[in-house]
């Protein structure tokens, strides 16, 4: 097989995987919000309500794209190209198997890590483009929650490094092979906390759905898309979401191998251990969803620079103490 | 800079608000009429710095639909009807102050089951009233669960309003005298009319188990929410000096402290024979508000629930003539609706219809404390504060 057909197929894999890996979360989170909410349609409409995301893409392509006249159009028709772009970019690291990922790069986190942030430009020039008070001020909200969460962000993943003494996200699922155990129970359980905190406000979900927050900003960066554009932020959101828990369970659960079960299978059962495990984070995240009010921005720059950066220095002090002694 | 009301003053800030260029430091944002968290089309006029809010101010009138005016060219059996659609998330609450200033005016004793059975709605409408500000409030701290959860316990309790006058929203079932016999009881000349409908009581009882577990779990969803007491807890704070000041009633009041409740105050309802509570609040603060309500959600239940068991019997109107002509003078009558004191000053020229009927609603009163509490505040806790506030722009524009 030549380098480009094994790259095609890769990609047309990683794609399939992130796509439908977004229709579920879609499914998941309005089910979820149906049997917390006791919504009757979502669990009974329409084949019992799996044909809801299908239902909710035909609506959104039928509806008129509308650009307001006094918006910078060539931005405004950008940003949800960025965000989309950067959300699709996280994936090729993630390895779903040993050999199914798009490219193990060396210092895979730190791309990770540095393509993450995109999509808060994508967030910003959306709000500033739209020509809309609420839609500025949601975007300058999410420049200033970036700052706040992505410190904790990083810093909580450099304890994983330090553990696993690499930066590549296939020889971090190997280290935890090798020893047997996911990072969270051995050692870096407050570094999962403070990333999944923090991954939360980088998807911009409840509680930390400020630069949205619909009874403040009526829908802040997105106020003015509607039609096809809009829906690339929706579909954005569960992608962003779906790849976050995909990369915390390739961090801190062990990704795509399961303790106890034999390595030489790992192609095999690897993206349904990824799968599964990425399901079960996001349903934690569907749960906190539907039953956490929002906080005020002031609040979340409290937590991030109060409560969660002085943890996660604290984390990194004890993980390199721990790596020189033993 | 000049924040008062001013006429003309008015339209350079309508001016100011459609354009987008930002002048000065000062942003002038627009919020409202159409704003998911404004209860309808109250316009908020907010100079923001950032986030913080140097100055507000509310511009009123997008609902005004004129119901002092059109009183005064309709009869007193059809103002009951108009008097509805003030609050409407109270529906039944609104007829009582306007029925009971009109009965003051006549003379006229209401018998005393026609008064249990005005108790009994009033204190439904009540707490269908708090069900919808505790889901529309958690709504805008932005939990979207709840909201779901009240609606579904308002509806039995709507269901039991319906069952006995017909309608959810707009029961218009107060006559002048009494009450109208129950939905499809038949006409009143019967000899036996059937004035509740069959199995009320049990129903009821049933119902208020609901409301009181609904009101239980509230407190534990909402109210046992860390994100919820840190969004809500010592945020725009009321003191007792400026309630009084500015003339609040109702829940916001006792929030603030103050033990004024006019169920115990007045007679225009035979509560003095129940025996309840009165939530009075420390703080001041959103989350007192928010409390008083839940509170006195169980209240109004226990109210209900004993109001069933010692219901008299009896007729439900007094004789009243067939063409209802009041006579000359004036009464004012104000109760405690589930918003605060709402009062209708009737005046009569001995005619069909009122010469002239002033209402006063409680979320006009209550709103007006706006523009002092919400200046230096940040805009998310603008949307906590006057959701906390619980107005209905048809009571406020009348």
């Amino acid at each position: 097989m030549s380098f480009g057909t094994e790259i095609l197929i890769k990609v047309g894999v990683v794609l399939a995987f992130a796509l439908n890996g977004a229709v579920i979360f879609t499914l998941m989170d309005v089910k979820g919000s149906a049997w917390m909410q006791r919504r009757p349609g979502p669990l009974h409409v329409g084949l019992r309500g799996f044909i809801f995301p299908l239902a909710e893409v035909i609506k959104f392509i039928q509806k008129e794209d509308i650009i307001p006249t006094k918006v910078d159009k060539t931005v405004f028709k950008l940003a949800p190209a960025f965000i989309l772009f950067s959300v699709f970019g996280l994936f090729v690291v993630v390895p779903i198997s040993p050999t199914l990922v798009v490219a193990d790069l060396n210092l895979g986190v730190f791309y990770l890590l540095a393509i993450s942030t995109i999509s808060t430009l994508g967030v910003l020039t959306a709000g500033w483009s739209s020509a809309n008070k609420y839609s500025l001020m949601g975007g300058l909200r999410a420049a200033g929650q970036l700052i706040a969460y992505e410190l904790p962000l990083i810093l909580a993943v450099v304890g994983v490094v330090i553990q696993a003494e690499t930066m590549s996200l296939v020889g971090i699922v190997e280290k935890q092979i090798e020893w047997g155990l996911p990072f969270v129970i051995a050692g870096q359980g407050v570094a999962f906390v403070i990333f999944m905190i923090a991954a939360t406000a980088e998807m911009m979900r409840i509680p930390f759905d400020m630069p949205i927050g619909e009874s403040e900003l009526v829908s802040g960066f997105m106020t003015e898309y509607s039609g096809i554009r809009f829906l690339i932020f929706y579909i954005a959101e569960y992608i962003n979401m779906f790849v976050m828990c995909a990369i915390a369970a390739t961090l801190f659960l062990g990704g795509y191998h399961i303790p106890l079960l034999p390595v030489e299978w790992v192609n095999f059962y690897g993206p349904v251990s990824l799968l599964t495990k990425t399901l079960l984070l996001g349903f934690i995240l569907v749960l906190v969803r539907w039953s956490f009010p929002r906080f005020r921005e002031d609040q979340l720059q409290n937590i991030a620079w109060k409560i969660l950066i002085p943890l996660s220095l604290l984390n990194i002090l004890i993980t390199s103490v721990m790596k020189v002694v033993f | 800079m000049d924040t008062t009301i001013n006429p003309n003053n008015m339209p350079h800030i309508s001016e100011a608000s459609v354009s987008v260029e930002i002048e000065t430091e000062d942003m002038t944002l627009n919020i409202g009429p159409q704003h998911p968290s404004t209860h309808g089309v109250l316009r908020l006029v907010a100079k923001v710095d950032g986030e913080k809010i140097s100055s507000v101010e509310p511009v009123l009138g997008y609902m005004h639909r004129g119901y002092e005016k059109l009183a005064e060219v309709r009869t007193y059996p059809q103002i009951t009807t108009l008097v509805n659609r003030i609050d409407w998330v109270s529906g039944f609450a609104n007829e009582i102050p306007f029925i009971a200033a009109t009965e003051k005016l006549m003379e006229i004793d209401v018998p005393e089951r026609a008064q249990h059975i005005r108790l009994i709605l009033t204190e439904m409408a009540r707490i269908a009233s708090h069900f919808v500000f505790n889901g529309a409030y958690a709504l805008e701290i932005g939990a979207l669960t709840p909201i779901f959860l009240a609606m579904e316990d308002r509806e039995r309790v709507l269901d039991l309003i319906e069952s006995v006058t017909g309608g959810r929203f707009h029961p218009n079932f107060n006559r002048i005298g009494g009450v109208k016999p129950a939905a499809g009881a038949g006409p009143t000349t019967k000899k036996d009319i059937q004035d509740l409908p069959a199995g009320f009581y049990e129903e009821t009882k049933i119902v208020m188990e609901k409301v009181l577990e609904g009101v239980d779990r509230f407190e534990n969803l909402v109210g046992g929410n860390e994100v919820f007491r840190v969004r809500t807890k010592n945020v725009g704070i009321i003191t007792k000096e400026m309630a009084e000041d500015y003339g609040v009633s109702g829940p916001i009041l006792r929030a603030s402290g103050v033990k004024f409740d006019l169920r115990s105050h007045t007679d225009f309802l035979p509560y003095d024979k129940f025996d309840f509570e009165i939530p009075v609040g420390e703080n001041g603060d959103c989350y007192d508000r928010w409390y008083v309500r839940l509170v006195e959600m169980r209240e109004s239940a226990k109210i209900i629930l004993q109001a069933i068991d010692s219901m008299p019997s009896g007729p439900l109107q007094t004789k009243v003539p067939k063409v209802i002509k009041v006579p000359k003078g004036q009464s004012y009558v104000r109760t405690e609706n589930p918003k605060g004191e709402m009062g209708f000053h009737v005046i009569s020229e001995g005619g069909l219809g009122p010469y002239r009927l002033k209402i006063r609603t409680p979320s006009f009163s209550n709103i007006s404390i706006l523009p002092e509490l919400l200046e230096g505040q940040l805009l998310p806790d603008l949307i906590a504060i006057m959701g906390s506030l619980d107005f209905v722009l048809g009571d406020v524009d009348r």
